[in-house]
């Protein structure tokens, strides 16, 4: 994010002219909606508002965006942005990827522009397949996905995108999915952090790998299966009834009963953004096997802001070049010199 | 070109041009030595041209033959073009140099060597039967052996360095007897160890000490015979303010310089990579001139962070060798896509693969020129020497902004290592190509981002700018509109579109020169790049011997000059002498149906004068 003064649009402003692609129910469309959506609540300008995105069928939102865009290639969307950023910090970058093209083929510069903070929000639109190429098992794929290139089932253990972003120095780490109406509250709070703000979007690509996240994202029994994540407030789920709770002999979580809705007296957790170790214990529930029964977090999960890199680099730049004469002829004559007389 | 061997076979004293290469370990500081030789050369007024050769080891095992560091130069008081091609004086620290080095040295050269160095232990490790300093075995040359090591000890005592550090400053007294030798003041040196050790300063005593030990055991030690102290006049040159400069540095101040004729910031992504690295170190000091420098997490952000720093305004740069520009390919294509502005500097070394990565080598052409997936035009420009990459540099940024396309500019580890006396350039006599950006709609109501001008080229548009919101990428673009366009005539279309854009350029470039000799003729050497030494001596020595051959020397690879296919047919033969197994010469060939013949030299080592010489004198005798 950046502060700019607020401008005033609406979502209609942010749809371009261009013909939306994406598979009919694909949740991209969802995804698009919701940032259209986001964008005038944050007040953001559209000259100002820079999509990049690398390659796969969520790399090609920023031509569906009435903003600047660029669709650059394949999992290299992260340098790309450090590089716009870097030239012009004003400028505020989204940028879109996958599972295929940020934590395969571009997982190394995901991991750097995390490790680094470049000041923008990543939306990673992860749908546990490549959609663009026909369906082949990805990254994020579970163990025995069957797919063209897997008939018999994928061998490889998938990744965890938080858990990476985590690992990666990540000081924004979010989740969502395309149909939560939560989404855009997720998105802001994305774009409210300074620095590389990571949210991992469940997608559904109705076409290869359909309805892969109904097991939390429908509505259908969403109070047991989703947990969102709001700081300074208890971890509850499932009505208030359920509350996750440090279970400190093992130095893990678990489940607790919630009584009358007395969290305190079940020692339930209270949410904190800034706790990075609790983070880390949260991006992992329903996902590891261990935790297969407990619901998924959502929301922002970790949200500890630091220096950003292209803040850092500015001011090195200009402490570097305090007091310095940029004259070029008396750096080109520089050095041990000699003159030749006439 | 008079040579102190062949002078004083002739009985002279005063030759025109000397050859001295000081070899030793690659820890015996060798490059330290001939850079501080080669700025007392520059300082005395003569003409050079170096060639630093070292092992790709950092610190190689002592005394292995693999480890032997060598730095040539050749300076004379007439023009200088190469590092020479035998050397008139060899200093060897060690065995191994010894062995490496004996080779190249000349019939009746001066052998200087450490005696101290030839043990038994060492002689082994330099396969070396028996002391060949003392078996007789060096009688075709004159050989001066006396125990440096021994020498630099006993003149660094009094400053109670361990036996380690005493033995670090014996290359300071090779450099104070090699001073003596040609007549140089020790001043300037003293000054520079003091300042390079301002926080040892008995670091600092102890090299003087040993420089000014070498230099008069030169002046007082009872040694007849070879050891002759040689004076050479100063060069004949242009007048004006001169400093040496290596390709990487001037490079480095070229891209600064036109940076600024493009009236834009520089933002450079770099890798570290063998030869490539030495511009980032230079350009990350340059900050005041409103240089970023990112060093990415590999080749391939380095050049997309180029990229995007172009498409956000500024001028984006990077650079590399052939394994990393390897791995930028695709980010070019799409910079030709997108038709944004990009430098590609690409410092080439042997290949292929990890290759040769401390050796010299051309063989980047086809990479450069044909190296990506689709059509995928790009302009090419090659550095012939140091101080001619500073124009190259300017040229390429030129060239970028002028026709929004990414430009490859080469160079070769040669000459980003080697120095040259360089006239410092006035940068006001550099015509400005300021930057136009977009502000405005550019069709009426309209923006058409791929609306082009005269020359081809788009509209350069920043975003945050109002009201000019659109999309790029890597599909192909509708003429005009740049909207995702599929359609076989639009493809057909923008293919043809940005093909003239580049081949355009070829009207906008200076028309093919012949540097030395006529147009037209008998034979005629076309060369690229850092071959420029080489050719030129070797044709200037043979025109002297009345043969009819011109030398033409090509800077703009891609597109090549207009006239240059005229050019070439106006000679009976043609010869393209480079440092691969013939690319520039299968470029010419299909450009123009020349029969350019090839002459190829793939050992990693810059060309010698004379083997140009035979090339001319064969194909004349044909
Ligand atoms: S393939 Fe899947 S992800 Fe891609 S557009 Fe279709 S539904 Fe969406």
């Amino acid at each position: 994010m950046n502060e700019l003064t607020r401008i005033e649009t609406t979502l209609k402003d942010w749809e371009s002219d261009q013909e939306v692609r994406w598979c009919p129910g694909c949740g991209d469309y969802a995804i698009l909606k919701a940032v259209q959506r986001t964008l005038p609540q944050i007040g953001a300008d559209p000259a100002n508002t820079v999509f990049v995105s690398g390659i796969g069928c969520s790399s090609r939102f920023p031509y569906y965006m009435e903003s600047y865009g660029f669709h650059t290639i394949h999992g290299r969307a992260p340098a790309f942005a450090t590089g716009i950023k870097l030239a012009n910090p004003e400028l505020d970058i989204w940028l879109v990827t996958g599972d295929g093209d940020g934590m395969s083929i571009g997982g190394n510069h995901t991991m750097h522009l995390l490790r680094r903070n470049l000041d923008c929000q990543i939306m990673l639109f992860n749908n546990e397949i490549y959609g663009l190429t026909k369906g082949q098992y990805s990254p994020t794929s579970r163990q025995g996905t069957n797919s063209p290139s897997s008939p018999l089932g994928s061998v490889d253990r998938p990744l965890s995108p938080c858990a990476f972003a985590l690992g990666s120095g990540a000081r924004f780490v979010a989740r969502g999915f395309d149909v939560s109406k939560k989404l855009p509250e997720v998105l802001i709070a994305a774009h409210a952090h300074k620095g590389a703000a990571f949210v991992e979007i469940f997608q559904n690509c109705i076409v290869y790998n359909k309805d892969r996240f109904d097991d939390f994202a429908v509505p259908k029994g969403a109070d047991d299966t989703q947990l969102w994540c709001e700081d300074g407030q208890p971890l509850l789920f499932a009505g208030g009834t359920k509350g996750i709770s440090l279970d400190e002999p093992n130095c893990t979580l678990k489940i607790v009963d919630v009584v009358d809705g007395d969290w305190e007296a079940a020692h339930v957790a209270v949410h904190n953004t800034k706790n990075r170790g609790l983070a880390h214990m949260l991006i992992d529930l329903r996902i590891t096997p261990q935790f297969a029964d407990f619901p998924m977090a959502l929301g922002v999960i970790y949200d500890d802001p630091r220096p950003t890199f292209e803040q850092s680099v500015i001011e090195q730049n200009a402490k570097a070049a305090e007091g310095k004469d940029a004259n070029l002829a008396k750096l080109l004559g520089k050095g041990q010199t000699w003159t030749v007389e006439g | 070109m008079a040579t102190l061997a062949a002078e004083k076979q002739a009985g002279q004293t005063a030759p025109e041009a000397v050859v001295v290469r000081f070899a030793g370990d690659s820890g015996d500081g060798m490059q330290l030595t001939g850079g501080q030789f080669t700025l007392s050369t520059a300082l005395a007024g003569n003409d050079l041209a170096t060639f630093p050769d070292f092992p790709a080891e950092i610190r190689a095992p002592q005394g292995t033959l693999f480890g032997v560091s060598a730095f040539q130069i050749n300076f004379g008081s007439t023009a200088i073009e190469t590092a020479g091609d035998a050397p008139d004086v060899l200093v060897a620290m060690n065995t191994a140099a010894l062995k490496v080095n004996l080779p190249a040295l000349k019939p009746g050269g001066l052998v200087i060597a450490d005696s101290g160095e030839f043990t038994k232990r060492n002689l082994d490790k330099a396969k070396y039967d028996t002391n060949p300093l003392e078996d007789g075995s060096l009688a075709k040359w004159d050989l001066l052996a006396f125990d440096i090591s021994a020498l630099t000890l006993e003149a660094v005592k009094p400053f109670g360095l361990g036996n380690k550090e005493a033995l670090r400053c014996k290359n300071m007294w090779t450099l104070g007897l090699a001073l003596w030798m040609f007549d140089r003041p020790r001043e300037p040196l003293h000054q520079w160890l003091k300042q390079k050790f301002a926080k040892a300063p008995e670091l600092a005593e102890a090299n003087i000490a040993a420089l000014n030990a070498g230099h008069a055991y030169g002046e007082t030690a009872e040694i007849s015979g070879p050891l002759k102290q040689v004076h050479i006049d100063p060069a004949e040159t242009e007048p004006g303010l001169y400093r040496t400069v290596t390709g990487a540095e001037a490079i480095s101040l070229g891209l600064v310089a036109g940076a600024q004729l493009a009236n834009l910031p520089m933002f450079f992504g770099g890798y570290p990579i063998t030869p490539a690295s030495a511009i980032l170190h230079h350009l990350a000091r340059l900050k005041e001139f409103g240089v970023t420098t990112f060093q990415a997490e590999d080749e391939i952000a380095a050049i997309c962070a180029a990229i995007g720093a172009s498409y956000a305004g500024q001028l984006g740069i990077t650079s590399s060798s052939g394994p990393g520009i390897a791995l930028k390919g695709e980010a070019m294509g799409l910079a030709i896509m997108t038709e944004l502005p990009l430098v590609i500097v690409n410092s080439q070394r042997g290949g292929p693969s990890t290759g040769l990565p401390t050796k010299t080598e051309q063989s980047d052409l086809y990479q450069a020129v044909y190296g990506r997936n689709g059509d995928a035009p790009m302009p090419v420009i090659a550095t012939r020497s140091p101080a001619d990459a500073f124009e190259c540099a300017i040229e390429a940024c030129r060239i970028a902004v002028q026709y929004m396309t990414p430009v490859m500019l080469l160079t070769d580890g040669y000459i980003a290592n080697a120095a040259e006396p360089w006239k410092v350039p006035d940068p006001a006599s550099y015509a400005p190509f300021p930057v136009k950006f977009l502000t405005e709609k550019n069709d009426g109501e309209n923006l058409l981002p791929y609306k082009r001008d005269a020359k081809g080229a788009r509209p350069w548009i920043k975003p945050g700018t109002p009201g000019l919101m659109h999309r790029i990428g890597g599909i192909e673009k509708q003429e005009g509109t740049g909207n995702l366009d599929y359609s076989p005539e639009n493809h057909q279309a923008m293919t043809d579109a940005r093909k003239a854009k580049v081949d355009g350029i070829a009207n906008d470039i200076p028309a093919q020169d012949v540097c030395l000799g006529e147009e037209g003729g008998k034979l005629a050497l076309v060369g690229w790049g850092s071959t420029f030494g080489p050719i030129h001596q070797a044709v200037r020595r043979a025109r002297r011997k009345g043969l009819d051959v011109s030398h033409i020397h090509v800077r703009h690879i891609w597109p090549l000059p207009a006239n240059l296919g005229d050019l070439l047919k106006s000679y009976d033969k043609v010869i393209v002498p480079e440092m691969n197994t013939g690319q520039f010469k299968t470029v010419l060939r299909d450009q123009f149906l020349v029969d350019a013949r090839p002459l190829n030299k793939t050992s990693g080592q810059p060309f010698q004068i004379a083997e140009i010489e035979a090339a001319i004198e064969q194909a004349l005798a044909e």
